[in-house]
């Protein structure tokens, strides 16, 4: 038999918007790109990303995950939320981006709780993070499931 | 250095290289990702909770598979979408490395939307480690 999780399903619907903006730099950028692998010089050299129309370098094409984690704490380790982080795995992630993340935006982020389901002792939890520059409009979409283990599963 | 362009075939096979992980990447991911779990980097810890050593993120190895895909194009923002299912941890010896099998495939082409999903089949030791790892990649 498998233990229940305390993962709070009245919570889906809510929309967590409290993190602080979060500045992209250009040395954040390369720092995600060599620890991925992404050699293009597009994320590493200004004057290449400028010469292709970009204001500056670019980020890869994971790294608004950087952004939408810190996000997703707000929710992930609110005491209400229910969530064991100790019994989390990281079950499905996915990004849209609606434009390329530039070094120098501002991001915002809106964490949105769209699901919670439970089956055999195991809370699947699905956050989608709308990233949007200092403007409104959208940057990056980024969902992202947890699998919460109930105490004996 | 490619782009995807009208009339690729689904099917044809567009990259298949590896990349090499080791200890020091996972440090390294931890770092620049700002996922600190020590069950990325702390031996004992891994063990305890279950697991049969320290393991890679799945983010790392969506990472890396992602910059394969996005290296191969000559513009990486031809990536529209990148989605993957985190089906199998992926162990990292020390001393040693784990080695990455990325594969990109066409698995089909959209022209009304301008767009290909490009299929990413990331194994280790012949074993898959990412499920559903699919790209929406831009049509040139």
């Amino acid at each position: 038999m498998s233990g229940m999780t305390h993962v709070n399903a009245d919570l889906v619907g809510r929309v967590f918007s409290g993190t602080p903006p979060y500045v992209v730099s250009a040395v954040k950028i390369a720092e995600f790109a060599d620890a991925v692998g992404a050699r293009s010089p597009l994320h590493h050299d200004p004057d290449t990303a400028r010469a292709s129309g970009h204001a500056d370098v670019i980020a890869p094409v994971t790294f608004a995950v950087v952004v939408a984690q810190r996000a997703e704490a707000e929710y992930v380790d609110s005491p209400e939320a229910g969530i064991d982080f100790s019994r989390v795995v990281h079950a499905n992630e996915s990004f849209t981006a609606h434009r390329p993340i530039v070094a120098g935006d501002r991001l915002h982020t809106a964490v949105h709780v769209d699901s919670v389901t439970e089956r055999a002792g195991i809370a699947m939890v699905t956050t989608r993070c709308e990233i949007s520059d200092d403007t409104g409009a959208p940057v990056s979409t980024v969902t992202s499931t947890l699998a919460v283990r109930g105490a004996d599963a | 250095m490619s782009a995807l362009r009208a009339g690729v075939a689904v099917g044809t096979e567009l990259f298949s290289v590896t990349r090499s992980v080791d200890r020091a990447a996972l440090v390294r991911y931890a770092g620049a990702g700002g996922d600190f779990n020590p069950i990325h980097w702390n031996e004992a810890f891994a063990r305890e909770v279950g697991l049969p050593g320290v393991i890679a993120h799945g983010m790392l190895t969506m990472g890396i598979a992602g910059s394969v895909l996005s290296d191969w194009l000559d513009d990486p923002t031809d990536v529209l979408a990148y989605g993957v299912r985190f089906t199998r941890p992926v162990p990292v010896p020390y001393p040693g490395e784990a080695v990455l099998a990325v594969v990109g495939t066409v698995g089909a082409v959209d022209a009304d939307a301008g767009t290909v999903r490009v299929d990413l089949r990331v194994s280790v030791d012949g074993t898959t480690v990412l499920g559903k790892a699919q790209a929406q990649v831009r049509l040139r």
